[in-house]
């Protein structure tokens, strides 16, 4: 789950590394390397990357985004039933997400966005952490070095910044390990993006930025952001940069597998922008029929990375009922494990709070943490007072 | 024997620090066995209209609140009989186990638990004073009390008087309760006259019907009155709140003067009925309203003055060389003015097409933001509720509004004869800060004159 071996295999496929001319990529045509419809169609850059790409690799591929889709739509269920505060649902973009996280190594580190769900599942992270800081239970869902994947950011663009000083760290230790950062089209309208681009760009830190181009930063349509494809902002700071159909699970497999191997050999960042569609609501909180029109998700719907992947399976004879009935079968597990996971989630304690700020010993907190149990002792009986405290 | 318990499902915060959401519609009844999210519920908050998926599986046994309330969430709004025994369904978590609890909506999820008793959440300090804290406490709490006693209102009981869905929406169009309707159909089921006569509503033209049923849809928000109350009040808010701010805003910065023409349009009529039947206006949905918005567009050209705007701020008068033509349209959410962009460069057919369309956007209630910005002049068709005429009120930041009354049989005065003609009354506003009275007379007497005699826009193109 953590890695796709073939992953590894990308040099030893005898990837295009070697040609200047598509190492320096940069914008250019959306790559696609599978039609809404199904159909495989060959890429002279791109296929050398996938040629070890198995069939049960491809079924696997297929499962990791009907079961991130579940985990999604059990998410915001249960925030309809009060079970969550709040739930940012990534409809639509299971492909960019998967198609990039699983060409991952171990050792590579994801700084990624609160959306970013199916990249952290293929992490290894448990569902019930997914959603635990959005039940209010937890300042963060999980321990960021147990999966190698940063906590994730609610301010926009910020964890770039994060994933290209992570880089610069990478570079001396002297690692051949990447970092990797997720965001969408918005967060390339603000400093921080900008700022991580400059910087990776100037030490030639082995960073690659996944841009998600999702089309919506929350109501703000991606047209009003910028007037060029995203990836051809890149250029402007001399990061080469691809562009691919973020609804093609092998297009941004290939991308991303080109880009960890430049960042690998010590040929710098990339930025890749994988051009999909937020079907859902920005969060749960978000009504999308108030600024955008119900034709434009008309149109995605039949680009539907999940269906196109069937049809892809369809095509090769690979979609049989057993396939069918045991990724069924996993999804439902899943939303099971996340519905118990969620629901009997124990509450926070109210001296949780001082447990995250120092990673060593510090007298100043212990002393606050020493006011604070005195303090909530004084109201009797101190497991109910906790009780009440750890209902806020 | 499998146990069986009957779980609560409280209204959740659905967006970030809500407070209170409308029932919009159920899509269950009691009665119904449900699946783990299954869509039971629409609901409004201030944000989105969201479906409510079951947190249960198990059988409906409660609804306990009608649609069109608001419900403030924390109050249960349905019960499930659900399989199992309590230690095993610990599901849907602390709000439903717990009933007699009740979470006071915070700003982000659920605040803390306010006990039942009424004591604060936070008890004082050992030493602080106590008598004088008591008393207060005790005072705080009888509202709190009192709430719980008076909210649950009659819980819905199973039956409800038989109807089919069509006549439902019918009813809650209308505003009519069915529970007061008696029912004439067989096994005393209400029909769709039952409830057009409980309106009253035969005499009502057949074309006002359907419209009228949006207008009731607009006021939905107005509960029917229940026997025995007095009043019903309604909390201002939502669409109706910002049109009441638009209209006073308008009201009372332009100055409004308002003119009436009454017109025989039996020959726009008779054109009307010819289009109809053409080849070339086949499939469009041609009507009175059509003509009307075309001999404004083609009255406009000589009057341009009617398309302007007043801009205070720049202490500038903004001519508008296109027009976004505004049609007053009652939604579901309320009145809204979604217009159509360059109106005036479209030909009847497409006019036609672009009415329809705002016209079923608006009463799906998916009018974007764009579409209702940027009017330059607008139409209000009141005739559909079968009225004459009417001082409109301008759209603020427009300078004319146009009102189209129902087209009547009038003895009217016909090549020196009385004759039995169709009339129509149009009433003009507009902002007499930038229309003179002179421009505005032309301007509608233009239009009269492309109703009476369409021949007409041969002189005036």
């Amino acid at each position: 789950m953590f890695t796709d071996d073939a992953g590894k295999g990308g040099i030893a496929a005898g990837g295009p590394g070697n040609s200047e001319n598509s190492a320096r990529r940069t914008g250019g045509d959306l790559v696609q390397l599978i039609t809404p419809a199904g159909e495989r169609i060959s890429h002279p850059e791109f296929d050398p990357w996938l040629q070890d790409v198995s069939d049960e690799q491809l079924c696997s591929l297929y499962e990791d985004m009907v079961v991130i889709r579940r985990i999604d739509a059990e998410a915001t269920a249960l925030q309809r039933q009060g079970e969550l505060a709040l739930w940012p649902p990534l409809l639509g973009q299971e492909a960019a997400q998967i198609g990039s996280a699983r060409t991952l190594r171990e050792d590579d580190f994801v700084f990624p966005s609160y959306r970013d769900n199916g990249v952290a599942y293929c992490r290894g992270v448990k569902p019930e952490d997914l959603v635990r800081a959005w039940r209010g239970n937890a300042s963060a869902g999980w321990n960021p070095f147990t999966v190698n994947v940063a906590t994730q950011q609610i301010i926009i663009g910020s964890q770039s910044l994060h994933a290209t000083g992570y880089a610069m760290g990478i570079q001396n230790d002297g690692a051949d390990c990447v970092a990797v950062a997720y965001f969408g089209d918005g967060a390339t309208s603000e400093g921080d993006v900008n700022e991580a681009m400059v910087f990776a760009a100037s030490f030639q830190a082995p960073v690659v930025f996944i841009c998600q181009n999702n089309h919506w930063a929350i109501s703000e349509p991606v047209r009003l952001q910028s007037h060029i494809h995203l990836a051809d902002r890149a250029s402007g700071f001399g990061i080469p940069s691809m562009r691919v159909d973020g609804n093609d699970v092998l297009a941004v497999m290939a991308a991303t597998r080109i880009a960890l191997d430049r960042a690998r050999h010590g040929g710098g960042p990339t930025f890749i922008e994988a051009v999909t569609y937020r079907m859902g609501p920005h969060t749960t909180a978000d009504d999308p029929t108030r600024y955008r029109d119900a034709n434009e998700l008309e149109d995605w719907a039949a680009k539907d990375p999940i269906s196109r992947m069937k049809s892809l399976l369809d095509r090769k004879g690979l979609l049989t009922a057993d396939l069918e009935a045991a990724v069924a079968a996993k999804a439902d597990a899943v939303a099971k494990e996340l519905r118990a996971g969620t629901i009997n989630m124990p509450e926070p304690q109210p001296l949780d709070i001082f447990k995250h700020v120092y990673s060593t010993p510090n007298s100043w907190l212990d002393r606050q943490q020493d006011h604070y149990s005195r303090y909530l002792a004084s109201f009797g009986d101190p497991a109910e007072a906790a009780s009440e405290e750890g209902a806020r | 024997m499998i146990a069986t318990m009957i779980k609560e499902f409280r209204l959740p915060d659905l967006g970030e620090g809500l407070t209170e959401s409308e029932i919009v519609s159920w899509k269950v009844n009691v009665g119904d066995t449900v699946s783990l999210n299954q869509i039971i519920a629409e609901v409004e908050t201030a944000k989105a209209v969201v479906e409510l998926p079951s947190p249960f599986a198990g059988v409906v046994t409660a609804l306990h609140e009608q649609p069109g309330t608001v419900v403030e969430v924390g109050k249960p709004i349905v019960s499930f009989e659900v399989e199992g025994d309590a230690g095993a369904q610990t599901a849907a978590g602390g709000a439903a186990e717990s009933p007699a609890a009740k979470r006071e909506p915070n700003l982000v999820g659920y605040g803390a638990v306010v006990e039942a008793t009424g004591r604060p959440a936070r008890r004082p300090r050992a030493f602080a004073a106590a008598p004088p804290v008591e008393r207060v406490e005790t005072k705080q709490a009888e509202p709190l009390v009192e709430l719980v006693e008076t909210a649950p209102a009659e819980p819905l009981t199973g039956e409800r008087p038989r109807s089919t869905p069509p006549v439902r929406k019918l009813a809650k169009d209308l505003g009519v309760d069915l529970e007061l309707v008696t029912g004439s159909g067989p096994g005393g089921l209400i029909t769709r006259d039952d409830v057009r006569n409980f309106v009253g509503g035969g005499e009502l033209p057949a074309a006002a019907q359907e419209l009228a049923g949006e207008a009731g849809q607009a006021q939905g928000q107005v509960p029917s009155a229940r026997p025995g109350e007095r009043e019903v009040r309604t909390p201002i808010k939502g669409v109706r709140k910002f049109t009441a701010a638009a209209m006073v805003s308008s009201a009372f910065t332009a100055p409004h003067v308002t003119e009436f023409l009454t017109v025989d349009v039996t020959p726009a009529m008779e054109l009307l009925a010819r289009l109809k039947a053409s080849k070339a206006f086949a499939g469009l949905k041609l009507t009175p309203l059509t003509l009307v918005a075309k001999a404004a567009l083609i009255a406009l050209r000589r009057n341009p003055t009617l398309n302007s705007k007043w801009d205070e701020a720049n202490q500038e008068i903004v001519q508008f060389n296109y027009v976004n033509l505004g049609i007053a349209a009652a939604t579901p959410r309320g009145l809204t003015v979604p217009n159509i962009k360059d109106a005036d460069r479209m030909t009847l057919a497409e006019l036609s097409t672009a009415l329809t369309g705002l016209t079923e956007t608006a009463r799906a209630g998916k009018t974007s933001p764009a579409e209702l910005s940027g009017g330059t002049i607008s139409i209000t068709n009141i005739g559909v509720f079968g009225i004459d005429a009417g001082t409109p009120i301008l759209n603020p930041g427009e300078a004319a509004i146009l009102a189209m009354g129902a087209v009547r049989k009038m003895p009217w005065e016909y090549q020196d004869q009385v004759a039995l003609r169709q009339v129509m009354t149009l009433s003009l506003s507009f902002d007499h800060r930038l229309v003179d009275g002179e421009q505005g007379s032309r301007f509608l007497a233009d239009i009269g004159a492309l109703l009476a005699d369409p021949g007409m826009a041969l002189a005036m193109v």
